[in-house]
């Protein structure tokens, strides 16, 4: 027998740690999948495509600004101590992920007004007449656009990894700690991205192409799930119980049904028949490739807070 | 340099919590909120049951990860002792430290700071011993210095038996407890 009685009560931390609510999933999920719209983005860009991919080079870049926006103002929403935020760009700690994160958010920010500015859209330049002028110079020169892919698909993939490590540098919380998180996190974004122009594109070839690039990416993601838990019940007793809140524990239900089946697995065989003429493109596999990409992050930060080294091991 | 540390006797400790009551009047700690507390840990089987008792508090690590991970340089090791500390006007509360610390001793104060033991450093620098230990009835806690092989907490750890909490997660705890 071990038990253990403690009069703490401090708010937020007993009897699990909960410090973190709906704002930091739901900024880590926009973030991956801001990072996923800019890759792809940024590879048309790259292969100078971005005439054929009018939804992944026109939609992508400005919706993007506004999902980093949104996730940004969740990510402030988070904060405790609100209005020292600018703390964080006082200062550069390079041991910090967090740190990282915020510097490589500003780094983003241009890239993607840079990308957006080579086809503005056209309720845009109706309203600032001088960008058309602006985007010609930088959209008739290949090299510049070239160049603005590389940006995107660099920083976009730092970006999404970042929202993994973010957690997994935490080695207090055994289910985090896990380098694969960053990758699986970045996959899930692309994922998600690609999900959402296989939604929108109106253009029959980019909407099939999107699918079967989603269809890579949601079976990338299995894999790498698969990785992460493995190399969780092959480490240390705490590790073992973290992965089993997933697996077996109260995260079970949410993590099989939502994450696995109808995140992963179901999409998955939908749109490899609709990518097979077997089936019509309906929206219902992109919108739950969306979702799943959401409840993920919701299941890995909640069940992450509850996974613990101290209550395992007496200690005397 | 110094290295400030705890020894604290878990055989004379009877959990009075009177170090907790010290702490609270000492540091102004706002109610429903603990800066130290109690633990009581049993093992064994019926009969031969074992019970511990512990006054812990942050551990001030000798690694702190709380450190490393803080975007805004507000958690700190102070130039005294290794004592970790929070810079309160710096401190965005993004609330990493407390997800990076495998005990849990940090929590957001209700001004939106986070906040935890700080040793009563305020006092070791007036050179008395922080309130806690100064306080205990039993006298079961010692602080002082590692460095210096004669201080207090030096020659008790040298000649009992002691563990520190889950030396494991890496952080390399400086609270001792004595058996
Ligand atoms: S006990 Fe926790 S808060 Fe204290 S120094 Fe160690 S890691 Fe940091
Ligand atoms: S809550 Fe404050 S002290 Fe803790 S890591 Fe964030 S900024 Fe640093």
């Amino acid at each position: 027998m071990n038990e253990i009685v403690s009069t703490r009560t401090n708010p937020m931390i007993d009897p699990a740690i909960h410090i973190w609510g709906w704002e930091i999933p739901v900024y880590l999920f926009l973030g991956g999948l801001v990072a996923g719209m800019m890759m792809i983005s940024g590879y048309f860009l790259f292969r100078g495509r971005q005439k054929e991919m009018a939804t992944s080079c026109l939609t992508l870049p400005l919706l993007s600004v506004v999902l980093l926006s949104l996730g940004m103002f969740a990510l402030f929403l988070d904060l405790a101590h609100r209005w020292y935020f600018w703390r964080m760009y006082m200062t550069f700690q390079p041991a910090s992920p967090m740190s990282w994160g915020s510097w490589i958010l500003l780094l983003v920010y241009p890239a993607l007004l840079a990308n957006a500015l080579i086809r503005p859209p056209a309720w845009l330049t109706a309203r600032i007449p001088a960008l058309v002028t602006l985007s010609e110079r930088i959209g008739t020169r290949s090299a510049t656009v070239k160049f603005i892919g590389i940006a995107n698909m660099l920083l976009g993939a730092m970006l999404g990894v970042y929202t993994g490590v973010l957690l997994s540098a935490f080695g207090a919380r055994p289910l985090w700690n896990s380098s694969i998180l960053g990758l699986l996190f970045l996959t899930s974004g692309l994922s998600s991205a690609a999900a959402f122009v296989h939604l929108v594109a109106r253009d029959e070839f980019e909407q099939k192409l999107l699918a079967k690039a989603d269809n890579a990416f949601l079976t990338a993601e299995i894999v790498i799930i698969g990785m992460f838990l493995i190399g969780l019940l092959s480490s240390t007793a705490v590790h073992i119980e973290a992965a089993q809140l997933l697996l077996s524990g109260p995260f079970a239900p949410v993590f099989w049904v939502f994450v696995i089946g109808l995140g992963i697995v179901i999409p998955l065989i939908v749109q490899s028949l609709a990518v097979n003429h077997k089936v019509a493109h309906t929206p219902v596999a992109p919108i739950l490739v969306v979702l799943g990409g959401l409840i993920l992050r919701f299941v890995i930060v909640q069940a992450g807070q509850v996974s613990h080294w101290t209550r395992l091991f007496p200690s005397h | 340099m110094a290295r400030y540390a705890m020894a604290i006797d878990t055989v004379r400790c009877v959990g009075c919590m009177d170090c907790v009551a010290a702490c609270k009047t000492e540091n102004g700690v706002p109610e429903g909120y603990d800066r130290d507390w109690i633990t009581y840990e049993s093992t064994g089987q019926f009969p031969t049951l074992h019970m511990e008792i512990r006054s812990e508090r942050c551990n001030h690590c000798d690694d702190p990860p709380c450190v490393g991970c803080c975007p805004c340089g507000a958690s700190h090791i102070h130039e005294r002792g290794g004592v970790v500390l929070v810079h309160h006007d710096k401190c965005s509360g993004c609330k990493a430290c407390i997800a990076a610390c495998p005990y849990d001793a940090r929590f957001i104060h209700p001004d939106g700071y986070a906040d935890k033991c700080t040793f009563c450093i305020h006092r070791v620098e007036a050179g008395k011993d922080p309130a806690c230990v100064a306080v205990c009835p039993t006298h079961c806690m010692h602080f002082g210095d590692l460095e210096d092989p004669h201080s207090e907490v030096s020659r008790i750890l040298a000649s009992r038996n002691s563990h520190a909490l889950v030396p494991a997660a890496g952080t390399k705890p400086q609270i001792f407890y004595l058996r």
